[in-house]
């Protein structure tokens, strides 16, 4: 809003953007990296639960709630869950990893609300990992509904003993003029700092991927193959994310 | 959209010499002149509205470079607080003289044929928006993104869709802002009456529904679900805002808007919400934010226009008009020109913008592309702004010269084509 140098700005702008723009090229020259910065990994909020059972070497049991983005259509042993279940065990050598998907195609937050503690007492979770959002910008419930009803979802949770992750919507470009994530990102922000827990940014970490030029997530590519290669790296960061959360990083890895 | 006040700017030619009352300094200069004269036209409503265009423009592609140059990045208002505020302070003074001179009869028709032309020029945009969904459904199928997808369902009953977006309840996304427009404008008489009558008490009735919205929670649905991504009953205070200033509030407030207090106070607010807004774009800095702070601040929405973005408009406005004299010399400076020229065409190239960002989405989903296409589709669509800007001032000075006042849109202007 600096008038004065309105112009003047917006072309000196120009100038330097043709050097900015060829130096991130060349950062895009190495694919399937699928590095993430860390300050998206790390998290002030912790997982005591999950922290105490693998330190008594108990089971880890985790239960992820999402909905269709959380699979692969035919081939769910390709989608994050089972790549993040695959990640702990190898980081958790020492103790029996569970992990089970429940999908809720279809459904807002506020939808799946009622089953959440039915779901935690017939699997006894340690973790709950809980992927939503899409369903309600797809829908565009109403930000304030949607808020509480991931807010009720995250206390019957707490109060039915387990810990709690949220992991927000896919960056998707290709639909961006269609759905509009900020707001449900924004909410999910807001419950998970109120309630301390941990908020997997999967929509940033994706926009970092696309941006590093490790995923073409605007392409029309039709087969599974980037998906599985996506869900893998998400899998990837996802442990990541969950083992440092319970704070477990430099004790428990190998 | 705000341009309302443009195409009519056109019309009533004549009037703007005569201010309305001589104690509207601040709104004064802009007579509504369009002749090449361009008489004491304010500049500086044009620049921001100009300014407003481009930034939305550029916030509704994806990121890229040029985005962190946007407002919205740096505190918690962004361009459509200021487009809606000069929407309502171009339209106030435009039609509250029309009003003034013509009566009230009169300037209801101009103000219901200006919504008309707004109506026009969204159903376009959403022809326009169901070509590019249509196509991009047809050819898409990244099974990543099979769930987005499911967004295309509404294709699948056209009668539906078709039927409730003209009737504004079906909106795509970055279609929002010409709905909350035409509600705005179609109340936009009664509005001027209201002021016109005490200003004060309009004002006064514009923030007591503002704070009704607030403890009731009004708003308006939207198809299939959902709401108005703009709530028009929280939104309408800032352009009756406008309206006010318009009418001799501005002239009113200089006094306050001059002490040294105010200038303080402004700038520690810009500071403030600099810095929380840091918070968003460097995650690693949020320790640093008092959890008590956040937990009464936060979500700071932008569908009802929360009370610390207007805060921050105003704090921004408060400044802009301290610093930036309506003399100002650079107002006059070719740098400044293309700006000034979008904003004076603000429907026009409004639409434009909207039609450009789905262009562009577009053009980056086909050529895929790194940083550096994604910012050169937004320098080319800001290029072809100004260029078609220019074009339609063009025609208004010189094709149109001496030929009835055309208050016809871009697309019909284009649509004219070389006949002229």
């Amino acid at each position: 809003m600096r008038p004065g140098s309105g112009a003047v700005l917006v072309l000196t702008l120009l100038a330097g953007l043709a050097a900015a723009g060829s130096a991130r090229a060349q950062d895009a020259a190495t694919p399937q990296a699928c590095d993430v910065p860390p300050y998206l990994l790390s998290t002030e909020s912790t997982l005591p639960k999950v922290a105490e059972a693998v330190k008594n070497a108990r089971p880890l049991t985790v239960l992820v709630v999402g909905s269709r983005s959380s699979t692969i259509l035919a081939s769910e042993s390709s989608a994050y869950p089972a790549k993040l279940q695959a990640a702990l065990k190898e980081k958790l050598p020492s103790i029996p990893v569970n992990l089970s998907v429940e999908l809720q195609t279809g459904k807002t937050a506020e939808e799946v609300d009622p089953g959440l503690v039915k779901l935690v007492e017939a699997k006894r979770p340690t973790l709950v990992i809980w992927q939503t959002g899409t369903v309600d910008a797809m829908r565009s419930v109403d930000p304030d509904d949607f808020r509480s009803a991931i807010d009720e979802g995250v206390v019957a949770l707490q109060n039915a003993g387990v810990d709690v992750v949220l992991v927000n919507l896919q960056y998707s470009p290709r639909t961006e003029t269609m759905i509009s994530a900020p707001p449900y990102l924004d909410n999910m922000r807001v419950v998970a700092q109120q309630h301390s827990i941990p908020l997997f940014d999967r929509f940033a970490i994706m926009r970092h991927w696309n941006d590093a030029g490790d995923f073409d997530l605007f392409s029309t590519f039709h087969g599974t193959d980037m998906a599985k290669r996506v869900h893998a790296c998400l899998g990837r960061a996802l442990s990541k994310f969950v083992l440092d959360a319970a704070r477990l990083d430099q004790a428990q890895q190998n | 959209m705000s341009s309302i006040a443009d195409p009519v700017a056109g019309t009533p030619r004549s009037d703007a010499a005569t201010a309305p009352d001589a104690k509207a300094a601040a709104a004064s200069s802009a007579p509504a002149i369009a002749l090449p004269v361009a008489g004491e036209r304010e500049l500086r409503l044009d620049l921001f509205r100009g300014m407003a265009l481009w930034l939305i423009f550029i916030d509704h592609l994806p990121t890229n470079i040029l985005t962190w140059f946007t407002i919205r990045n740096y505190g918690f208002s962004d361009a459509t607080e200021i487009f809606i505020f000069i929407s309502g302070y171009t339209a106030a003074f435009v039609y509250g003289r029309a009003m003034l001179e013509a009566g009230f009869v009169v300037a209801t028709a101009r103000i219901m044929r200006r919504v008309w032309q707004i109506y026009v020029a969204h159903v376009f945009l959403f022809t326009i928006f169901l070509a590019e969904i249509s196509y991009v459904a047809t050819r898409f199928e990244n099974p990543l993104y099979s769930e987005e997808m499911g967004i295309m369902d509404f294709l699948k009953q056209p009668d539906v869709t078709i039927v409730q977006a003209l009737l504004l309840r079906f909106r795509p996304v970055n279609m929002d802002v010409l709905p909350l427009y035409i509600v705005l404008m179609l109340f936009l008489p009664i509005v001027l009456w209201l002021l016109k009558w005490r200003a004060d008490v309009g004002l006064a009735l514009s923030v007591l529904l503002y704070a009704l919205t607030w403890h009731f929670d009004w708003y308006l649905t939207a198809y299939p679900s959902g709401f108005w991504i703009f709530n028009p009953f929280a939104w309408q205070l800032l352009f009756v805002f406008g309206a006010w200033c318009a009418l001799g509030g501005a002239a009113r407030m200089s006094r306050i808007l001059s002490s040294p207090v105010m200038l303080w106070i402004c700038i520690a607010y810009l500071t403030f919400a600099f810095f929380v807004t840091l918070t968003w774009h460097i995650p690693q800095l949020t320790f640093l934010m008092p959890k008590r702070l956040e937990q009464w601040m936060y979500p700071i929405t932008k569908t009802d226009l929360d009370v610390l973005r207007f805060a921050h408009f105003l704090a921004l406005a408060a400044l802009t008009v301290r610093f930036l004299p309506r003399s100002w010399s650079g107002l006059k400076s070719p740098w400044l020109r293309p700006l000034i020229l979008c904003g004076q065409h603000s429907l026009e190239i409004f639409c434009l913008g909207v039609f450009l960002a789905f262009a562009g989405h577009f053009v980056l989903a086909e050529l895929g592309g790194g940083a550096v296409t994604h910012a050169l589709v937004s320098v080319a669509g800001i290029l072809i702004m100004w260029g078609v800007a220019w074009v339609i001032s063009w025609y208004k000075h010189s094709a149109d010269k001496g030929a009835s006042k055309t208050k016809g849109t871009v697309i019909n202007a284009d649509m004219a084509g070389g006949s002229a």
